[in-house]
């Protein structure tokens, strides 16, 4: 070990050598040193040998041989750990390698350029160290016509640095498109394939970008055409892959069609191929994961898909991995730590030596491995599901009908991994669109257990997919309502409400609403006492249109059939009716007004709870004011609170009617039999013969 | 065309009408069927083209050219179901097979069924044998628009795609590399439907109900479907196998053989200084002395100059009792003798014809080509077809497609460069030269057999030893145009070849010698009929020959081929063979016996099923 450090040490030393002639020979005898020796590169770097090559690097006095030897042992030492890049990172090894690229010689910019690379394609490399001094991308972008390899490292550092929509600005307005749009058709493969991973990380989720694609023009070929040469079948397999994803993501920034043939008859087909089990499981997660993207606001495209190359049942497939092979390769694996325990067990006290804690610590970082891709398969799987049966009953009835789909989603559903449970939840609630699948296989499979425990403690992103899922399962005609009820949903949903989050406010409400329908007098009460009046009116201001027509809704629900609006309103009337007014008085749009008059109109519906509008002479002209107002739903839901309120046959009806004519009830009722609606002269005349009995 | 029968005068009007279109879609198909399937060859095993009006059931209806299907019985139970299969079977060496059928009206019910069927036992009983709907009765396969199951031999489907109907093109893809079927629906792959398909089978569909018509399209318009994609990514595959294909074991036993066939190929051509260059950077033994292969690289040179009277006289001073062994072959050789008289290229001729004494002031500058047999641009014979009969026939015409030595291709990496460049440069030049041979008739045919052709020309330029050693710098053309005169100067020569060929070129005497020649020719014919018996073979070659002189023109005649320098190939390799032959050399080099032997093998391949073949030509590996 010392030995090695020494002669470690021998290599720094030299760096110093007064003589810049044995210096470089120093540098060169390095190179060919830690060249696929990743201790010798650890121990150079400890030994501080970066900062002496960056220096040499940098002196304008050092011979340009020297200088590019000093960037290719720099490259050399990058290839090594992520420690290794880290220590280079820390030492400002991106500073002087991209001050370097203003040389003029190419071999020593392509060996800057060659370090650079390895550097900002490692994960710990923090991106916007490239972006920090504004000069340095449109100097890259000038660099490009130099040579292939330039062309080849600079895309690979784009595309690797290009993370968020800022970048993507930045490198567009440089130029990105039409400097790379050229390389696309390089000699070169690896030219063209990093020119490709380009423009699939410029194009995601970017408009901008992506209807300036469509427009350009390769050697006289529409861009569009060129990926779709590249999704050809006897390209290579990376190639077609990122070519359907430019595609994709050109088609999901509306700047293709979803019709277009380029998208229905290739892009497709072949991210559909990309699923199937011959291909290599990252290319298998890559292409579902894009499929699903593709067609997720599109039923066409998802009933083509759905019936391409058998995809629901190659799907299943994402399920059995680890399969039998692999298992037997675990053996395999395993067999070495069992031979080596076993050899060990004569020797008690030396089995939890070194080598044999070393096996251990690999076999559980293939195992990890493995894992890692079980996990991956199984969430882009039920990302796919998901998104194939977002919109067509006739699919969704296909996937749950294929094998153990169900079984699968509910065990997806308490698994480890974060982004498995997300995606088996997504997949959930897309298939809980389906009355017939509530009815039957959600019932049969008890999904609302899990979907229950999962929304304990889950992060919002779970959550709100979770919600929207219970949302569901929550309507009148789902089997699982009752025992979701029993099992203390309320509470969980009322805490929903208090979110930050729209999304889960609007969800819990709408789970509240749902459950509150034609529910018991029990489950009203418990409703009204959990969620409480002051959060009830909280929502009620809720800034979230969404959640304030949810609220009206679950009101509405919950103030229905006599007995329980007279309950709710002798309890809690004068919150309502304040609540009410205020909705009324300020500006809403004409479907929170008329989700609001109806809720009135079920107030008068009420035996003791007409008595609170009764008395209200405000109220009583508001409902007057809605009578007359210009759009026809606000005056049909004003007279059909009119109406309930002059019924006959209740008590006190006479006192209210005579109550109401004075106010000039009558004569707006009259005016209104002769509206051009049919539903609402109806209504009025009903309201009349209140009147004449 | 029984689908045509019934309409009398009035169909017969369409059908006149129709004819203009009729052919550009009969042209499109014979395109599209030639790209898809290159492998086939339609004389053993014909494509599909349309349905079969013998191999249907009563119930069907043909029309369109037999493209159109429609159902004309009662359709009341499934024991009414009928089909019709088209014209042949797959074969085998398409690969990939496709084939679409457009819905033209789903009719009452839309019982249609796609497929696939093997040829049937008896047409009478079809509905109940053969099958119902495509997939219903044994090697029956098929895939049905009303209920979107696969049928396979049996009346229960499997779920297998979506339903179709009416204006849906259904396309029926066999795979005859794995033997699985795929249908695809407008254009959309369906995924697996079959596997374990046996051989021969034909495409077919069943229709069950009044009103189902539907429409084939066996390539007579382009596909909906991508089928090309497809096969491309399979073509891929097939050649990634062959790359792949593990070779032997040892270290460099792999490289060392190909060395040899290199090698070999060289010398049997007589290369002769390719060969030595070659031998020597890859540390081999050349199996024929340097002499030897020079003398035949000049007989072959004599040969495909059209200069046969020298051949056969050097030819007897080199190879004694050669040709008295061989009558057959001295006789094919004077009879090309006589051939190229008429040309006016035979040396006896040229001497006489006035115009030898000026060549010998045409040398072009050195270097000079130096003659290599057979390089004809005008090669059209097709590659693998002669390889039994002129053993390197086949081999040499190929070679005319590139200026530089073929023979270099097969050589493994690395080896290649080790040729010398200044050969290769040579052969691309050799093309655009127009062609000025080198020596006179009168002292060629003085030269000592061991002695270079130019020496004696050339003493001032070359020593003796400098052109051994150079004798990269030989020419190497002379073929390429001697459809000309050989000799010289150029420009003359285009010149008199472009205005007017005259029989012997031009001389009365040298036609005179000629017709003394042509008796000799019958007398030695007859003489070697009592000798050796009847031989067709060279009887009609004689009558062949003599036909020239039927014609005022006997280049634009229908026996003018034979003075096409191409010609000569043939002559050339078996003289080459022979001599090879009497000092125990292999008659075909081995080179050219592993491409035949590919090329025979992928041929047994199609005949047996193997659908791979289809993307392996040989000719992919050789270009």
């Amino acid at each position: 070990m010392q030995e090695v450090t020494a002669t470690s040490r021998h290599y720094v030393d030299r760096l110093f050598d007064p003589d810049p002639q044995k210096v470089l020979q120093g540098v060169i005898d390095m190179k060919n040193a830690v060249i696929g020796n990743n201790k010798q590169k650890a121990n150079l770097i400890v030994l501080g040998a970066v900062p002496r090559l960056l220096y040499l690097l940098q002196q304008s006095s050092s011979s340009m041989e020297l200088r590019t030897e000093c960037a290719v042992v720099l490259g050399s030492l990058a290839m090594g750990t992520e420690n290794n890049i880290k220590s280079l990172v820390d030492c400002h090894i991106i500073p002087a390698l991209l001050q370097g690229l203003l040389s003029s010689d190419l071999i020593f910019i392509e060996a800057c350029l060659r370090c650079l690379r390895t550097v900002f394609i490692s994960p710990v490399t923090p991106v916007q160290l490239l972006y920090t001094d504004p000069t340095v991308i449109p100097h890259l972008m000038s660099l490009l016509s130099n040579s292939l390899r330039t062309q080849e490292y600079i895309t690979q550092i784009f595309s690797h640095c290009c993370k968020t929509p800022e970048h993507q600005t930045i490198l567009f307005n440089h130029g990105a498109i039409q400097n790379i749009a050229p390389l696309l058709i390089s000699p070169s493969y690896k030219v063209r394939m990093q020119a490709l991973k380009c423009f699939s990380v410029l194009a995601y989720e970017n408009t901008q970008v992506s209807m300036t694609l469509v427009n350009v023009l390769v050697d006289g070929e529409l861009l569009t055409q060129v990926f779709v040469k590249m999704m050809q079948r006897d390209q290579p397999i990376e190639m077609q892959l990122t070519a359907a994803k430019c595609l994709t993501y050109m088609c999901r920034a509306s700047a293709i069609r979803t019709d277009d043939s380029c998208i229905v008859l290739k892009t497709l087909p072949c991210l559909v191929r990309m699923c199937s089990k011959e291909h290599l499981l990252e290319e298998r997660v890559e292409g579902a994961e894009t499929l699903a993207y593709l067609m997720e606001p599109d039923v066409e495209l998802q009933r083509i898909a759905s019936t391409t190359d058998h995809l629901v049942a190659m799907l299943a497939d994402y399920f059995k991995y680890p399969s039998s092979v692999s298992a037997i390769t675990d053996i395999k694996r395993v067999s070495p730590v069992c031979s080596a325990v076993e050899m060990y067990s004569y020797c008690p006290e030396r089995l939890f030596s070194c080598p044999i804690t070393q096996l251990c610590s690999h076999l559980l970082l293939s195992l990890d491995h493995d894992l890692k891709h079980a996990h991956e398969l199984r969430q882009a799987a039920f990302k796919l599901y998901a998104s194939l049966g977002s919109n067509d009953e006739d699919i969704r009835k296909k996937i749950t009908e294929t094998e153990n789909m169900m079984d699968r989603i509910v065990s997806g559903l308490s698994e480890s991994s974060i982004k498995v449970r997300l995606a088996a939840v997504r997949c959930l609630h897309s298939l809980s669109r389906s009355v017939q699948q509530l009815r039957t296989s959600f019932h049969d499979h008890a999904v609302w257990k899990p979907l229950m425990k999962l929304l304990q403690n889950a992060p919002d992103e779970v959550l709100v997919m979770a919600s929207s899922t219970l949302c569901n399962l929550l309507l009148e005609f789902s089997p699982s309502k009752e025992p979701i009820l029993e099992s203390g949903v309320i509470e969980l949903l009322c805490s929903l409400t208090q979110s930050d989050s729209p999304a889960l406010r609007v969800n819990g409400i709408w789970a509240l609403m749902n459950m509150a329908f034609q529910a018991d007098q029990k489950v009203k009460v418990e409703i009204v006492r959990c969620l409480g009046t002051e959060q009830l009116f909280r929502l009620l201001s809720d800034p979230d249109t969404n959640v304030l027509m949810k609220t009206l809704g679950l009101l509405r629900n919950l103030l229905s059939t006599r007995p329980h609006i007279d309950q709710i309103m002798s309890s809690h009337g004068k919150q309502i009716m304040q609540a009410v007014t205020l909705i009324l008085e300020a500006e809403h749009s004409i479907e929170v007004k008329e989700q609001t008059l109806c809720i009135l109109a079920n107030i008068a519906d009420g035996n003791t709870a007409k008595d609170l509008i009764m008395t209200n002479d405000d109220m009583l002209q508001k409902i007057k004011y809605y009578m007359g107002h210009s759009n026809v739903k606000l005056q049909l839901a004003a007279t059909f609170c009119v109406s309930n309120l002059i019924w006959n046959e209740e008590d006190g009806s006479q006192e209210r009617q005579d109550k109401l004519r004075e106010m000039g009830f009558v004569d707006i009722l009259h005016k209104l039999t002769q509206s051009s609606d049919p539903n609402l002269s109806d209504r009025a005349k009903t309201a009349l013969q209140q009147y004449l009995a | 065309m029984s689908g045509q029968s019934s309409g009398g005068g009035f169909l017969m009007s369409v059908v006149v009408h129709g004819d203009s279109a009729l052919n550009e879609q009969e042209k499109e198909l014979n395109q599209r069927l030639r790209r898809l399937y290159p492998a086939v060859n339609e004389n053993e095993t014909p494509l599909p083209r349309s349905w079969s009006p013998k191999d249907k059931f009563s119930y069907i209806g043909l029309s369109q050219n037999n493209l159109r299907v429609h159902y004309k019985g009662h359709g009341k139970t499934p024991k009414d179901a009928a089909s019709v299969r088209a014209t042949h079977p797959i074969p085998a060496a398409c690969g990939v097979y496709y084939f679409e059928v457009k819905i033209i009206s789903k009719g009452r019910d839309g019982y249609m069924g796609i497929g696939l069927s093997a040829q049937g036992v008896n047409m009478n009983r079809l509905p109940d044998i053969t099958f119902a709907k495509a997939g219903w009765d044994k090697h029956s396969y098929g895939y049905h628009g009303d209920d979107g199951h696969s049928f396979c031999s049996s009346g229960t489907g499997q779920p297998y795609g979506p339903t179709f109907t009416t204006g849906d093109v259904i396309g029926c893809c066999v795979n005859l590399i794995n033997n699985t079927c795929f249908y695809t629906k407008n254009g959309h792959s369906l995924g697996i439907a079959f596997t374990d398909l046996p051989p021969n089978l034909y495409p077919t569909v069943g229709l069950q109900t009044p009103g189902e018509v539907v429409d084939a399209n066996f390539g007579q318009h382009p596909f909906v479907f991508d089928i090309e994609d497809y096969m491309r990514e399979w073509r891929t595959k097939i050649q990634a196998q062959i790359d792949r294909f593990p070779i032997g074991e040892r270290e460099g036993e792999w490289q060392s053989m190909i060395q040899k066939m290199v090698a070999s190929y060289l010398v049997h051509h007589s290369y002769c200084a390719t060969a030595e260059a070659f031998a020597k950077s890859t540390d081999q033994a050349v199996h024929e002395e340097l002499a030897s292969i020079k003398n035949r690289q000049k007989i072959q040179k004599l040969v495909l100059s059209g200069r046969m009277g020298e051949a056969i006289e050097t030819t007897q001073q080199l190879y004694p009792n050669l040709l008295e062994r061989n009558p057959d072959l001295l006789f094919m050789l004077k009879v090309r003798q006589f051939i190229e008289m008429v040309n006016g290229t035979d040396s006896e001729v040229r001497c006489l014809g006035g115009r030898s004494p000026k060549s010998q002031d045409s040398y072009p500058g050195s270097p000079r080509p130096f003659s290599s047999p057979s390089h004809k641009a005008s090669s059209s014979q097709p590659y693998l077809t002669g390889f039994d009969s002129n053993c390197c026939n086949g081999v040499t015409s190929n070679k005319s497609h590139s200026s530089s030595p073929h023979s270099h291709k097969p050589c493994p990496p690395g080896s290649g460069s080790t040729l010398p460049a200044s050969d290769i440069s040579l052969n691309g030049s050799r093309s655009q030269q127009p062609i000025t041979r080198g020596s006179s008739t009168a002292v060629m045919s003085k030269l000592p057999a061991s002695q270079s052709n130019d020496v004696d020309m050339e003493v001032d330029h070359f020593t003796n030893g400098v052109t051994e050693s150079s004798s990269n710098g030989f020419l190497n053309g002379t073929s390429k145009h001697t459809t000309e005169p050989d000799d010289c100067d150029a420009d003359m020569e285009v010149e008199s070849a472009q205005s007017k060929r005259q029989l012997c070129g031009g001389s009365q005497a040298a036609i005179e010698r000629m017709i003394h020649f042509g008796r000799e020719l019958q007398s030695m014919s007859e003489h070697l009929r009592r000798e050796c018996g009847k031989n067709s073979a060279n009887k009609k070659m004689l009558k062949d020959a003599f036909s020239l002189l039927a014609y005022s023109d006997p280049w634009n005649s229908p026996v003018g081929y034979q003075l096409d320098a191409i010609q000569r190939e043939p002559v050339c390799s078996t003289l080459n063979s022979a001599i090879l032959e009497t000092h125990n050399l292999p008659k075909q080099p081995p080179l050219a016996q592993a491409v035949g032997q590919a090329a025979q093998c992928l041929a047994m391949m199609a005949r047996t099923g193997s659908g791979s073949c289809a993307f392996a030509s040989v000719d992919d590996y050789l270009h």
